[in-house]
């Protein structure tokens, strides 16, 4: 985020917008800050109004309520074509009639810009494409159509840079490639990015600021540590990463301390890190920050570092991916968490059945409102789910 | 031969005999009987007579000039009527797409002769179109429609209309609108994003409407028949009434042999113009 004095000139200001088609809410009396020069992301699954809220920006779709600001100056009424805004369209809408030089050229030559050829050229460098200014986009790749939208858009020095998913169209080992490319190239030119996404990790690489977005409202918003490690809601804990949620009463309170009782056991959580006001929590822990023990080791408490919480269970499932280990186990109260531990040694792991203890720093926890629903947000993914126990304690295979 | 290229020629088989059987031998018959001599009564004999082409074209030259002008005037106003048509049509009528596509085609439910014959009586001297024109002195008061070029092109336009949209109407159909709102986004008005992304992606339809409009229009003959007079006689009159009236087979063999190699010199002339190829 920018620190001179001037930042706030070219802030781009949502204020209560709201946007209706038909019946339906896409974006409900959304009020939010862009400041200038910042990477901005727009998080959100499908159809919470991230787009919407983009195309509003733009100027192709008209809120319903609500107004737009540019710095001093009120958009909202103004016509995709006279907003001082560019977009990277989800599906790079090149002009397919007209090679990479006049797609980048377009905007330039309708502002009746001087030294197009000079500009456009410095663009397509900027995007290593210099050599391929006289194909056409159908001659290109995914990816290099891909920077050739992102050229065209920044060619014209826009004040916000809007992006609407645009590495979604590409293959896993380009989209990490073409993301800390825009993060390079949003630093050097220095332009507010605003970026539409629903990959979390892709916000979290590049974003400075992220709003997680869930049906037409903003569900927290901060920077990507301060959503991943103090999640404010169930569903930005499951949306961002995954969580162990565990249901708790609050039993008393010492010092700075929640005392939690979750199903009997006695759980430590920091009530600076609680969001919870009421008597049920959610206590939220990551998967990466769970240890496991093998329950014999941990039965003189040795391995078990002061002021850890502990939660003794059953392995059940036991998923390789090379430089950690996913396991599922099983608690007392019946209830699966997810551990991911780094594969530090190269002979020590547990398999199914195996009875082990999880403890984690009480810090490196959070609490959540205990009455929200604790599968907000959760991605459905089949691959993600673990797999059946087998019965002769096997290792299951897990998807390679 | 493999089996693989013995199957393709298999399939091509019947297209290739269609294509021998009325188009090879009666182009070669066609050239053949302009060059030959003769009478009606005593036959007509091959002579290599090429003076005739010289001949027809200085005898002619009024009758090919119209019928280039006519034709092309016709698709012009069959461009300038079809395209807000098609436009309409393919980006704008939402539900009422297919109602509106039928009704495009629909005059082909009825004879082309019926159609022409129509226009006369719409034209006609005490119709509504010519009392209106007369009353607010567009025509005097013995102006009329029927019997100038003006009926002439009118026929044509409206005869060709639907092979003038439903071209430009395919090529706007396939026009992403997301195309629109990138050129919206890069500072182009409705105006100029029609100029410089609508209209460049519909070229491959304006091409091919107009080849299809330009092309039967240059031959047709009906039209001037029905709404025309002897003064605005085209081409294809004059080769109608030189085979079927006069019997002059080499004249009017050479005529249609002079309108097929102009046509075709055109038509290349005009999509390399139109640099098709490179659309995409």
């Amino acid at each position: 985020m920018r620190t001179t004095g001037s930042a706030d000139q070219g802030d781009l200001r949502l204020v209560e917008v709201t946007k209706r088609f038909g019946p339906m809410i896409a974006v409900d009396d959304l009020t939010l800050t862009v400041p200038a020069g910042s990477f901005f992301a727009l998080l959100g699954p499908s159809g919470c109004g991230k787009t919407t809220t983009l195309r509003m920006v733009g100027g192709l779709e008209r809120p319903t309520q609500g107004r737009v600001h540019l710095g001093d100056v009120d958009i909202t009424d103004r016509k995709p074509y006279q907003r001082p805004v560019n977009t990277v369209f989800q599906s790079y809408a090149l002009f397919p009639h007209l090679d990479v030089h006049e797609n980048v050229a377009f905007g330039l030559r309708r502002r009746g810009a001087k030294d197009v050829p000079a500009k456009v050229h410095e663009a397509l460098a900027m995007v290593e494409l210099a050599d391929l200014a006289r194909r056409k986009p159908a001659q290109l790749s995914g990816g290099q159509q891909q920077r050739v939208a992102l050229a065209r858009a920044l060619v014209n020095r826009p004040q916000v840079l809007l992006l609407d998913e645009p590495l979604g169209a590409l293959d896993l080992k380009l989209r990490r490639q073409m993301q800390l490319e825009l993060k390079r190239i949003q630093t050097e030119v220095g332009l507010s990015f605003v970026h539409v996404t629903h990959d979390q990790e892709e916000a979290m690489t590049m974003a400075d600021t992220i709003a997680v977005m869930n049906a037409g409202r903003v569900e927290q918003l901060g920077g990507p540590t301060e959503l991943y490690e103090t999640p404010a809601t169930v569903f930005v804990a499951n949306f961002l990463g995954q969580s162990n949620l565990l249901a708790a009463g609050v039993s008393g309170r010492s010092g700075g301390d929640l005392l939690l009782d979750v199903a009997g056991s006695r759980v430590v959580l920091p009530s600076a890190r609680s969001r919870c006001t009421t008597d049920r929590v959610f206590v939220g822990v990551r998967p990466e920050k769970l240890h496991v023990l093998a329950a014999a080791d941990a039965a003189g408490r040795a391995a078990v570092a002061e002021g850890h919480n502990t939660v003794s269970g059953v392995v059940t499932d036991a998923s390789f991916v090379g430089v950690s280990t996913q396991y599922v186990v099983r608690v007392p109260w019946g209830q699966d968490l997810t551990v991911f531990a780094q594969n530090l040694r190269s002979d020590d792991r547990f398999r199914p059945g195996d009875e082990v203890v999880l403890h984690w720093a009480a810090g490196n926890a959070f609490g959540l409102d205990g009455d929200e629903d604790p599968d907000a947000g959760r991605i459905i993914d089949p691959e993600l789910e673990p797999v059946a126990v087998p019965d002769n304690g096997a290792v299951s295979k897990s998807v390679p | 031969m493999t089996g693989r290229k013995r199957t393709a020629y298999l399939l091509m088989l019947p297209a290739m005999a269609w294509l021998a059987v009325f188009f090879l031998i009666p182009t070669v018959t066609l050239v053949s009987q302009s060059l030959q001599e003769g009478s009606l009564e005593e036959g007509y004999v091959l002579t290599g007579n090429v003076g005739i082409y010289a001949e027809v074209l200085r005898d002619y030259a009024p009758q090919f000039g119209r019928s280039l002008m006519y034709a092309g005037l016709a698709t012009l106003a069959a461009l300038i009527i079809a395209y807000p048509l098609a436009y309409t049509i393919a980006l704008k009528a939402g539900r009422w797409k297919n109602l509106l596509l039928v009704l495009v085609v629909a005059p082909f439910f009825t004879s082309f002769l019926v159609r022409t014959l129509a226009w006369k009586i719409i034209l006609g001297d005490d119709n509504a179109v010519v009392d209106a024109l007369r009353f607010v002195h567009v025509l005097d008061a013995d102006g009329r429609l029927l019997a100038t070029p003006f009926a002439v092109i009118c026929g044509l336009t409206y005869n060709f209309l639907p092979f003038m949209t439903l071209p430009l109407y395919a090529s706007l159909e396939k026009l992403d609108g997301r195309l629109l709102e990138a050129a919206n986004d890069l500072y182009a008005s409705a105006f100029t994003a029609f100029r410089k992304v609508t209209f460049p992606l519909s070229l491959p339809g304006v091409v091919g409407g107009t080849l299809l409009t330009f092309i039967p229009a240059v031959g047709d003959y009906v039209n001037v028949e029905f709404l025309g007079t002897p003064q605005t006689s085209m081409i294809g009159n004059v080769i109608q009434s030189r085979f079927l009236t006069v019997g002059d087979y080499p004249a009017a063999a050479a005529l249609s042999v002079i309108l097929m190699v102009t046509i075709v010199v055109m038509v290349m002339v005009y999509v390399r113009r139109a640099g098709t190829e490179e659309l995409v």
